[in-house]
């Protein structure tokens, strides 16, 4: 069973703002049947642009229906200028955190409003022709503005991450290069815009290997060997750590999240902030 | 959990049965030896481990000499696949259904990208096994066929005897996951050529941690654990003693009782069943009901989803599962259902409600009471078919 928070459980459990609303100024969906989840927003606003009133109705599982919960109580009230500065982040951060692998959940709320946004302002919803030639992800119909936008708002970094957000790349996999290339993409456009960290430290090679070994040794071997479990250092390449799990963690079903929730933040911590950790199997 | 339980996921696993537990607690502090050993402390044990071989020899009717105690079924199906293949390498072909289990699937697709070429066979609408195709893919390369008796998610029954024969036949190896219907149907191994088969002994009121792999006398099969020269060579590793003596006594009882289990039980399911799909919005029937495991039903509910519906259940505290994408931890939704060619708006939605001898008909109208509540309130949440439900 998932690992829901309090928050979590009781929007699933009694749900805000479920419903219809007739005649509504605006309406969004996001989401599909085939995909297991399906969410349609729709909104009253007023004259002077702010939303009066929020209903959902929701097929899917229980932080799909909290995530829809939360994204009515955070717009209620607002100006639609100022929720189309929302993000996914906003409704996972309402809810105190969704399990990673739920993620996508938080997304399909965000998406939902973004297409009530454009419907308030008139824009006419991307026909599904146009929509089919930017689809990245044909099993889970994912397109590349919605990869590129969860990547810079999360500011995620590897393949795995824009699954849990997205579903992207989690059927066949063989999208799995044209995900790469859009996170890339946006990496790219951050060294751009954003301004040279001053403490940002310029380690060699080897000091780098140092510092990660001493990391490991402190930090996280104590961890991993309470469950029987070790970690080694394969190889580095820039700020890309690949490490290989042994003992019990080889064969551990959570592995990947221990990387990603525990390893990579201790070597950001204590190495550098741009590392990403990449597993590869012994 | 401190509140009364509906437990209806025993296909995942099952209560230890008390007879078993009373059987096994000699085993851990008084008659603790080695049955290798050669005292007199040692020796007697040995008597103890024969008879648990014969009490499970007895539920399937093979010789106890064919039975070999594993530490669960997915060792047993590891040992019997890639067992087989080790003893003849130069067959590479190997032949399996949509619809195994985890422990015999993942394995196959492991074999596949090495060096084997795999033939899948397809289930019907009903989850039933195409013999014509099995048929057809069977040829003189082909080492190993590994077809379920049952399905853990269906509960459907493939028609072994017939699927032995003809594999037999074309001079290959049968190998049966019979995990779901071991203790559940009848199954007669003097009678249907099968060569391996697995057992799990806590889908069968045994504890977690034994299971048992028969091997047919003559049948050439490489040991997958190696070592000490326990279970006669072909399995290594000291006798898990009280575990093997559990489930010597779970195979007695299901023995024992499985002709009014199959009645009761089954009656208990039948009444769920159509209690459900008769007063649900809609609530269809999943898999074959002509050739099931008497403890099984798959019902669908169309337009909502399946780890809801198993989050609101365990509320009230009923336990079930489902084959819902959100409730694998994948993103993609029951492989079984999936392969049966039922549709999305059904799959998402699946539950599956397994029994044993211990659910009572007030757990059934429990159950009943808060599902058709259930799924009447996550309708009222869906934006799919609005219609029907006023229609309702």
């Amino acid at each position: 069973m998932w690992d829901y928070n309090e928050k979590v459980k009781e929007h699933f459990l009694n749900p805000r703002n479920v419903g219809e609303i007739k005649n509504a100024d605006a309406v969004g969906e996001a989401g599909s049947l085939a995909c297991g989840d399906q969410l349609k927003l729709m909104l009253k606003v007023d004259d002077k642009g702010v939303i009066t009133d929020a209903k959902f109705q929701t097929f899917g599982c229980g932080s799909a229906i909290a995530s829809a919960s939360a994204l009515t109580e955070l717009i209620i009230g607002k100006s639609m200028d100022d929720v189309a500065k929302i993000t996914n982040k906003d409704i996972v951060d309402y809810l105190g955190g969704l399990p990673v692998e739920k993620m996508h959940c938080s997304v399909m709320g965000h998406e939902a409003l973004e297409a009530a946004v454009s419907n308030y302002y008139g824009e006419s919803p991307e026909t599904l022709e146009a929509k089919k030639k930017h689809v990245v992800c044909e099993c889970f119909g994912v397109t590349d503005q919605e990869i590129i936008s969860v990547v810079r708002d999360n500011k995620l970094r590897t393949v795995e991450d824009v699954t849990h957000y997205t579903k992207a790349g989690g059927g066949c996999m063989s999208c799995h290069d044209k995900i790469r290339a859009l996170i890339e993409k946006v990496g790219g456009e951050d060294q751009k815009t954003a301004p040279p960290k001053p403490e940002a430290k310029k380690l060699t090679n080897l000091q780098k290997v140092k510092l990660i070994e001493e990391t490991f040794e402190k930090e996280i071997r104590p961890m991993l060997r309470a469950d029987g479990g070790d970690i080694e250092l394969i190889d580095i390449e820039g700020s890309r750590v690949t490490v290989s799990l042994r003992g019990m963690c080889s064969s551990c079903t959570s592995a990947s999240i221990t990387l990603k929730k525990y390893v990579e933040p201790k070597l950001r911590e204590f190495v550098s902030d741009d590392i990403t950790v990449e597993e590869v199997k012994p | 959990m401190s509140q009364n339980v509906v437990y209806t996921d025993n296909n995942a696993t099952t209560m230890v049965a008390p007879e078993v537990v009373e059987a096994m607690i000699p085993f851990f502090s008084q008659l603790y030896g080695n049955a290798s050993s050669m005292h007199f402390f040692g020796g007697q044990i040995k008597r103890h481990v024969d008879e648990a071989r014969a009490k499970v020899a007895a539920l399937i009717n093979a010789d106890p000499a064919e039975i070999i105690f594993t530490s669960c079924g997915t060792e047993s199906d590891n040992a019997a696949i890639r067992g087989i293949l080790a003893a003849q390498p130069e067959k590479r072909h190997i032949i399996t259904s949509r619809v195994e289990h985890p422990a015999v699937k993942n394995v196959f697709q492991h074999l596949g990208k090495n060096g084997y070429r795999v033939s899948e066979i397809s289930v019907d609408r009903l989850g039933r096994i195409d013999l014509d195709e099995l048929r057809e893919k069977l040829d003189s390369e082909t080492a190993l066929v590994s077809i379920m008796w049952a399905n853990n998610e269906t509960g459907v029954i493939f028609p072994i005897q017939e699927i032995a024969e003809l594999v037999k036949s074309r001079g290959a190896a049968f190998h049966t996951d019979a995990v779901q219907a071991a203790g559940k149907v009848k199954i007669d191994l003097q009678k249907m050529p099968v060569d391996l088969l697995s057992i799990s002994g806590h889908k069968l009121h045994a504890p977690k941690g034994i299971g048992v792999l028969y091997l047919r006398k003559g049948v050439h099969c490489v040991p997958f654990m190696m070592g000490g020269h326990q279970e006669s060579g072909r399995r290594a590793g000291t006798e898990n003693v009280p575990y093997i003596v559990g489930l010597g006594r779970a195979c007695e009882l299901a023995h024992q009782f499985m002709s009014v289990e199959q009645r009761e039980v089954a009656r208990l399911r039948d009444l769920l069943e159509s209690e459900l799909t008769e007063k649900a919005i809609d609530a269809t029937v999943n898999g074959d009901t002509e050739h099931r495991l008497p403890n099984t039903t798959n019902i669908s509910f169309k337009y909502i989803e399946g780890e809801s519906i198993l989050m609101l259940l365990s509320e009230v505290g009923i336990a079930a599962s489902s084959g819902s994408a959100c409730t694998s931890g994948s993103l993609e939704p029951s492989h079984v259902l999936r392969a049966m060619g039922i549709p999305f708006t059904r799959v998402h939605g699946s539950v599956r409600f397994s029994l044993s001898r211990y659910n009572t008909a007030d757990d059934m109208h429990f159950i009943v009471q808060h599902m058709l509540r259930i799924e009447k309130r996550l309708r009222d949440i869906s934006p799919f078919g609005r219609d029907e439900i006023n229609a309702h």
